[in-house]
């Protein structure tokens, strides 16, 4: 975490976010609830909605969920993805080449959602969003069952979203580069769970990881009570135990959707992603009991 | 319509010209443009910067440029007087080289020892890689596949400088796509790396400070005109891909309200979607690579493929002051053709023994569509923002029938 001398004034104070979290609840905070009596870590999954079709998503979602996913993060695909490595880029590409619009991912939430109850939370950029309607969109959302939106190009400074009615989470980034004085401010803005970029780049399968997560997830654990889960670069069981062990919830992306990518047609894609998965389902819940923060 | 003096006091502290610009990038690079902003805020009161600036853009450009009579094409038009405004005379071609000096400077006071950069026609990569020479930056240029190819010679030039030209092939590789990979760099490499955007787009505080860095043509263009002719032009004229050259004439003008100004975007080939790259020809407003503004998408919201026969223009979106400036009445936008562009480009050769930047053409075909609605007592000022001698090939090829 960055410290400006002029921006570390303030620092250290426990925030009030639980508060505004408090108005919310929905599948995101009963499922940290239990996976903290289990004293469990938490597994996320992305994929790319629509990839490499729409009723394929549907398919795919359950199967990750059976293979023993907690979270589902969906990727509602946009032309431009600038945070996004190669992996996704392709899946967002292979996606709109299908015919993904955002009305037609609402309708595949849909059919998710009435076959299982695991949290979905919508991965986009603003535009699509913006285009669609933010307002109609949580509500379209909402009654869609999706529980979170993430907006990877909209930070808290931009004040665009409508004002918060619905029991959508709105889930933000922390990055490395974020300074604690913006740190506080982010937090507040927060609901339902802290996306902790793990390193400075994009989204994509690395070979170590950063050495500050441990140091910086510490640091957003002295502004907020939110569960925090850390994406970008994981990929492999190894690499989701060591990050079980410093956060609440593991989440892998772009090796899921490479797969996606590789083995789309192929009939045992199902199979491919289940021995994909459980392993890394494994690692996490392998990881030692949460650090209870209170 | 807003008060004049009040619309060149924009944008706000955030970044906003109204409903348009802002920030919208990712977390990760929040720090890294609120850094340059207060960086750029305290350079630009800075007395020591601004010398120094002024002095590369006289000494290492070669400022001041003319504002040439360009006597037979305002004969062959008979209408009004049209001036030339020379930036094609600058160092390394076009004005995109006294933003780079100005980013430069910046990058040095940050502490920065990379530079990395977009480019369409290969003008501010050339530019880029030209003030990286000259203060010992690693230099690395995103350039769409299909631009490295319509731009071969701006290529080698980069190359020659010692920058790294890396191709994008994604999407339509062009401009858009140069931008979403030097975004990625940027992300990847925040600490040591500024990034040199090289137009007058993107987040704050991009689109005002590479107007700022660009108002020295609209302020020269202002006291040479009053000394030609003891009097303000009628009418500016400036091609807007993202903006940068158009912003940078007219901003020193926005409070002279008798002075029309219009900027004009590529039209390409037509304007049905993927033709063309006209965003205030059937664009509409929404959010890409940082800023919010006019651009072309579909109704989902996926950016649209562009065309323009100039790489400059060929871009999807305008920068957020020009949408605002539109918004209020302050100027107005028209397009060109790729055939019209074509014309121009030869008539501009002929008659005046100039060569111009085919994103530039894009002015002077304006010009000859629309002089002769004008008075022959009427001024007018091109900006002529770059030279054609990168566009020599890609000419040759579309006159013998094989240009796209």
């Amino acid at each position: 975490m960055s410290k400006s001398s002029r921006e570390a004034k303030g620092a250290g104070q426990r925030s009030q976010a639980p508060l505004m979290n408090a108005s919310i609840q929905n599948r995101i905070d009963t499922t940290f609830t239990a996976l903290r009596e289990r004293k469990e870590k938490a597994f996320m999954a992305y994929i790319t909605g629509g990839d490499p079709d729409l009723p394929r998503t549907v398919h795919i979602a359950l199967a990750l969920a059976r293979s023993g996913v907690d979270f589902l993060e969906i990727g509602i695909p946009f032309s431009d993805p600038l945070a996004d490595g190669v992996a996704n880029q392709l899946g967002a590409q292979r996606a709109l080449a299908a015919g993904a619009t955002v009305p037609k991912l609402l309708t595949v939430i849909h059919q998710i959602r009435e076959q299982s109850p695991i949290p979905i939370i919508l991965y986009s950029y603003l535009n699509p969003i913006f285009q669609f309607g933010f307002s109609r969109f949580q509500d379209e959302a909402l009654s869609a069952g999706a529980d979170g939106l993430l907006l990877l190009d909209l930070p808290p400074d931009e004040k665009l979203l409508p004002d918060r009615t619905q029991k959508l989470h709105r889930i933000r980034l922390v990055a490395p580069t974020t300074s604690e004085v913006r740190l506080s401010r982010i937090v507040a803005d927060a609901s339902g769970f802290i996306y902790y970029v793990s390193r400075e780049g994009v989204t994509g399968e690395r070979t170590d990881i950063s050495a500050t997560i441990a140091e910086n997830v510490a640091t957003i654990r002295k502004y907020t009570s939110l569960p925090i889960a850390v994406g970008f670069g994981i990929s492999n069981p190894e690499q989701a135990l060591k990050i079980a062990q410093m956060a609440d919830a593991v989440v892998v992306g772009s090796a899921i959707v490479r797969r996606i990518g590789e083995f789309g047609e192929a009939p045992d894609l199902i199979e491919r992603l289940d021995r994909l998965v459980r392993p890394l389902v494994t690692a996490v819940k392998s990881a030692p009991e949460l650090t209870v923060h209170a | 319509m807003q008060e004049s003096s009040e619309l060149s006091q924009l944008p706000d502290i955030d970044g906003h010209f109204g409903p348009y610009g802002g920030v919208f990038v990712p977390e990760t690079l929040m720090p890294a443009v609120r850094q340059l902003a207060d960086e750029y805020d305290i350079a630009r009161h800075d007395i020591g910067f601004q010398n120094e600036f002024s002095s590369l853009l006289s000494t290492f450009c070669g400022r001041p440029t003319p504002l040439y009579f360009a006597e037979r094409l305002s004969e062959k038009l008979c209408g009004p007087r049209i001036y030339l405004k020379r930036e094609d005379l600058l160092h390394t071609g076009a004005h995109k080289i006294n933003n780079a000096v100005g980013q430069i400077l910046l990058a040095k006071r940050m502490g920065k020892t990379r530079v990395i950069a977009e480019t369409g026609a290969g003008q501010h990569g050339v530019a880029t890689a030209t003030v990286a020479a000259r203060f010992g930056f690693e230099c690395v240029i995103y350039m769409g596949k299909v631009d490295m190819e319509r731009q071969s010679l701006n290529v080698a030039r980069m190359e020659f400088l010692g920058a790294k030209v890396v191709p994008v092939t994604a999407g339509q590789a062009t401009l858009k796509e140069a931008i979403n990979e030097a975004m990625r760099d940027w992300v990847t490499n925040v600490r040591s790396t500024h990034y040199l955007l090289g137009t007058a787009y993107g987040p704050h505080p991009y689109p005002m400070m590479v107007r700022d860095f660009h108002r020295v043509i609209g302020e020269e263009a202002r006291r040479q005109i009053l000394e030609k002719e003891k009097r303000l032009p009628d009418l500016l004229v400036a091609c807007v891909g993202g903006g940068s050259n158009a912003i940078g004439l007219f901003h020193a003008f926005l409070k002279d309200e008798q002075v029309r100004m219009v900027g004009v975007e590529a039209g390409g080939r037509g304007l049905t979607p993927g033709n063309h790259a006209a965003r205030f020809q059937g664009g509409k407003l929404g959010i890409l690579q940082g800023t919010k503004t006019y651009l072309l998408a579909d109704e989902d919201g996926q950016i649209q493929l562009t065309h323009s026969v100039s790489a400059g223009l060929d871009y999807a979106a305008v920068g957020p002051e020009h949408s605002y400036l539109r918004d209020v009445g302050r100027a107005e936008y028209d397009y060109a053709s790729d055939d019209d562009v074509i014309a121009a480009f030869l008539s501009l050769s002929r008659l005046e023994g100039i060569i111009p930047a085919l994103e530039s053409t894009h002015a002077v075909s304006y010009i000859m569509k629309h002089a002769k609605e004008m008075l022959s007592d009427q001024i007018i000022i091109v900006n002529l923002s770059g030279r054609g001698d990168k566009d020599v090939q890609q000419v040759a090829q579309y006159r013998a029938g094989s240009g796209t």
